[in-house]
């Protein structure tokens, strides 16, 4: 079944002329902020987890980051699904691509890829554009398959044209002067909708890779003793080498 | 004289037996079968659209051209290495100025003919497609630079040496096509 | 007569146990001046263990099949106990068995080591060398990322671009028409078994080789030719206790920071693990950014450097298999009166050094995206520098080689002393 239609990968005009080269924000997270990671989660389980799947993360890892089995049973599970599973979805690959022209994709490791500031851009840029199949477009990700899911929260962008006649430089790249104005608020204020969006990249990193804390933990262990070993090494040599001339 | 003729028979021998160890790696009848025609409705590509299914494995562009895409393959005629399509890289019925049956879709198989990344579609003219600023607008392969043009026609100097191969097609309908046949199979 | 030595010596009648060990370690008499550069030796040794020790436990939970191998690598990553500690090891120590590698390289390019009575040494060594690259390249289709696809898809697409025989040839070497699953599983196959006992035969005769002829040393004098009343050399010292406690003390070394990566920065900033490879195979979109991992790019910056003649890529593939084979003739293309750089004289330093220099410009130039290779850098003027300054430096690259017979001769060296210099 290879040769079956495997993806539709509708580019029309507008996608192709930005490239995707717009310059990133700082997501600026930190990834030793357990609570951070805790929201993150949840907005990631009601929002995202819905079309994309995270089907190598396992719901009860989130016990690393201080949540009980019980609590995680209670906020973040849907009804049905037990607290050893992985992070599927019901949608079928096939639906995905009906209705965004590609499949949404797997996000457990998203964040190794397109990296927090990317992701960070991503969630910050989109804006309202008609001429998409969605009525969305983003900056960091022209022509994107992709709805605005959070778009209550952010309220509607508009990106501002460059003002060509104004300082006589018509013509530039539309990215570089581009200007994304909130034009309807959404239910969070800026700050509150930036700290939602920093959440959700700090758990979508940590789910990229969430052995990190351990691996930190374990890694300094582990020098230390290689430098102990080092030292008695170093004097075995020397207690060796002394009647070599 | 017995040991070079029980050498030789030997020898004949170890290379019998390699046979069926380095044939083994060929493609196997599953690999050489997996080649069924894909369909593909036009009525879903508008013009200016490109679209892209997998056949063979291999992704299989169809471009739905504009009058202004159709123009420009008359400019870059004279920067491409094979404009008349004189090396086969196209089934007879493709080997004209616009490379396809019908002069608005354009077919192709979205593999380089230098080292077979998937070259990308900067549709789009000029500098906008983060090409030059002349650039006409046609394809443009990541891994080492190579240039096509909206025909799929390769650029002089660039490392690809041949035009991108036009697969075999045929129409079903007006806006069916099937890639992976000639019509004479359909 | 102890039970321990009753054993030993029922043992070393049927088996040369104690001869081997005089032979190898207690009694093979090595030069005591060895210096920094002659700890990647053992080092290599150390990796090579680790990477088969890494590779068996991997192989226990990975998957050779294109639908399940991303996410098998996944699990490992996750669901594995420790999983994550042996994947990490085992890319870290895929990119720094070529460093020790290329160091261990360089060093006997820097003291003549492949001279003359070497020459067998260095070709073993080559070949080791050639077996790593094939083993790195099996090995980095198998997490079926899109760097792993697309970049197995060029390599073996070079192969295509040999004459006549060419396009055989790759269906051949994939198993089906693109990179597949069946190209997947045979990949596996050479990965673990078939070239990782080549490379373990070659070693051992590496070894072999070298105790034969005896290690070269920083001053490139041969100490077998000054000895004691009882046959030792008179500069050389038992390879076992001196050198087994010596290595040790680099072993430590290099553990350390091969922790500090393992532990600390396991993707080393792309260049380790490449963020590409984060995604699943689509054998439909080639990456934006595509670049072979750091240790191919000098050869990959070699391919792009050479331009199309007559209407074919060969000429840029030759270029590139040229740049490794050349390599094997070193012994002979050396017409120098000393081994060791110590005693040569500015000429040969100066080739060195344009050598050096050439091959971490190529390779610089190889991690950098065609798209942006064309243009980066204003300060190089742009675009077409780039490609400039990569022919230039395959030519230099080249001629080190070429006109080697010619400026050894003519270089003014210093006499090599006697007996080695502390």
């Amino acid at each position: 079944m290879r040769s079956i239609l495997f993806a539709l990968l509708f580019a029309p005009l507008v996608a192709l002329a930005a490239g995707g080269e717009i310059k990133l924000k700082s997501a600026n997270i930190d990834p030793n902020d357990a609570v951070s990671i805790q929201r993150g989660a949840r907005t990631f389980v009601n929002y995202c987890l819905n079309c994309h799947a995270a089907s190598y993360m396992r719901y009860n890892r989130l016990q690393e980051l201080g949540l009980s089995e019980q609590q995680i049973k209670d906020n973040l599970l849907f009804a049905g699904d037990k607290v050893g599973e992985t992070m599927t979805i019901a949608m079928p690959r096939k639906a995905g691509e009906q209705w965004f022209g590609v499949a949404p994709p797997d996000l457990s490791v998203t964040a190794r890829s397109r990296g927090a500031d990317w992701l960070y851009t991503y969630f910050m840029t989109f804006y309202r554009d008609d001429s998409t199949l969605t009525g969305w477009n983003n900056l960091a990700f022209p022509n994107v398959g992709m709805p605005h899911v959070l778009w209550e929260l952010q309220g509607m962008q508009r990106l501002e044209a460059p003002a060509a006649g104004e300082d006589g430089h018509g013509g530039a790249a539309a990215t570089g002067h581009a200007k994304l104005v909130l034009a309807q608020a959404g239910t969070q204020p800026p700050a509150q909708y930036e700290q939602t969006i920093r959440d959700l990249v700090n758990y979508l990193v940590y789910m990229g890779k969430p052995m990190r804390a351990q691996r930190l933990q374990i890694g300094t262990v582990v020098l230390f003793f290689l430098s102990i070993l080092l030292v008695l090494t170093w004097l075995l040599k020397r207690e060796y080498w002394k009647d070599v001339h | 004289m017995l040991v070079i003729t029980t050498s030789a028979a030997g020898a004949a021998a170890g290379v019998a037996v390699a046979v069926p160890f380095i044939m083994s790696m060929t493609p196997s009848a599953k690999a050489r079968a997996a080649g069924a025609p894909v369909e593909v409705d036009l009525s879903k590509v508008e013009p200016g659209m490109m679209v892209t299914v997998e056949w063979r494995g291999k992704p299989i562009w169809v471009l739905h051209r504009t009058e202004r895409m159709l123009e420009s393959l008359a400019a870059t005629r004279d920067q491409v290495v094979d404009p008349g399509s004189a090396l086969p890289m196209q089934p007879e019925y493709a080997t004209n100025d616009h490379r396809s049956i019908k002069p608005d879709y354009l077919v192709l198989i979205g593999i380089c003919t230098h080292l077979g990344c998937s070259p990308t579609a900067k549709l789009q003219p000029g500098a906008e497609s983060g090409l030059s600023a002349d650039w006409p607008g046609g394809f443009y392969c990541p891994c080492h630079g190579s240039k096509f043009d909206l025909a799929g026609r390769v650029y002089k100097g660039v490392p690809a040496p041949t035009n991108l191969e036009v697969p075999p097609y045929t129409y079903l309908s007006d806006s069916r096509l099937l890639i992976g046949a000639d019509s004479k199979e359909a | 007569m102890s039970r321990v030595q009753a054993l030993l010596a029922w043992v070393d009648e049927r088996f040369p146990l104690t001869a081997t060990w005089k032979q190898h370690l207690s009694e093979y008499y090595a030069p005591k001046n060895f210096n920094f550069w002659y700890f990647f030796g053992s080092l290599a040794l150390l990796v090579l263990v680790m990477q088969i020790v890494t590779g068996i436990f991997l192989t226990m939970h990975y998957k050779p099949d294109a639908r399940e191998a991303f996410a098998s690598v996944e699990y490992i990553m996750r669901d594995v106990p420790w999983g994550w500690a042996i994947r990490y090891m085992h890319s870290t120590g895929a990119s720094m068995f070529f460093v020790v590698v290329y160091l261990h390289m360089l060093r006997g390019l820097m003291y003549g080591s492949y001279r003359k009575p070497r020459e067998l040494l260095w070709i073993l060594g080559m070949l080791i060398y050639l077996c790593l690259m094939a083993e790195a390249f099996f090995g980095y289709l198998l997490p079926w990322g899109q760097m792993s696809y697309w970049g197995a898809q060029v390599i073996v697409n070079l192969f295509a671009a040999v004459p006549w025989v060419g396009p055989d040839l790759a269906v051949w070497i994939r198993g089906d028409y693109v990179v597949s699953d069946a190209t997947l599983n045979r990949f596996f196959a050479f990965h673990v078994i078939a070239i990782p006992l080549v490379l373990l035969a070659l070693v051992a005769l590496h070894l072999v080789a070298l105790h034969e002829v005896g290690s070269n040393n920083p001053d490139g004098v041969e100490i077998k030719k000054k000895k004691d009343a009882s046959g030792r050399p008179l500069d050389g010292i038992p390879f076992h206790p001196y050198y087994t406690v010596k290595d040790m003390v680099g072993v430590v070394v290099f553990l350390m920071v091969f922790s500090l990566i393992v532990f600390f920065a396991p993707e080393m900033g792309g260049y380790f693990l490449e963020h590409n490879n984060f995604v699943p195979a689509d054998p439909l979109k080639t990456p934006q950014h595509i670049a072979p991992v750091w240790y191919f790019t000098p050869f990959y910056s070699i391919l792009r450097a050479v331009p199309p003649l007559l209407g074919s890529q060969f000429p840029g593939v030759l270029a590139m298999g040229l740049a490794v084979v050349i390599l094997f003739f070193m012994p002979w293309l050396d017409r120098g009166n000393v081994k060791s750089i110590r005693y040569r004289g500015g000429v040969y330093k100066t080739w060195l050094a344009l050598f050096l220099v050439s091959f971490v410009v190529l390779g610089y130039l190889g991690v950098k995206p065609t798209n942006v290779w064309g243009q980066f850098g204003a300060w190089l003027g742009g675009a077409e520098r780039a490609v400039v300054v990569a022919r230039v430096c395959t030519l230099l690259y080249f001629l080190f080689f070429l006109l080697m017979p010619w400026y050894t001769k003519i270089d003014k060296t210093k006499p090599e002393p006697e007996r080695v210099t502390t």
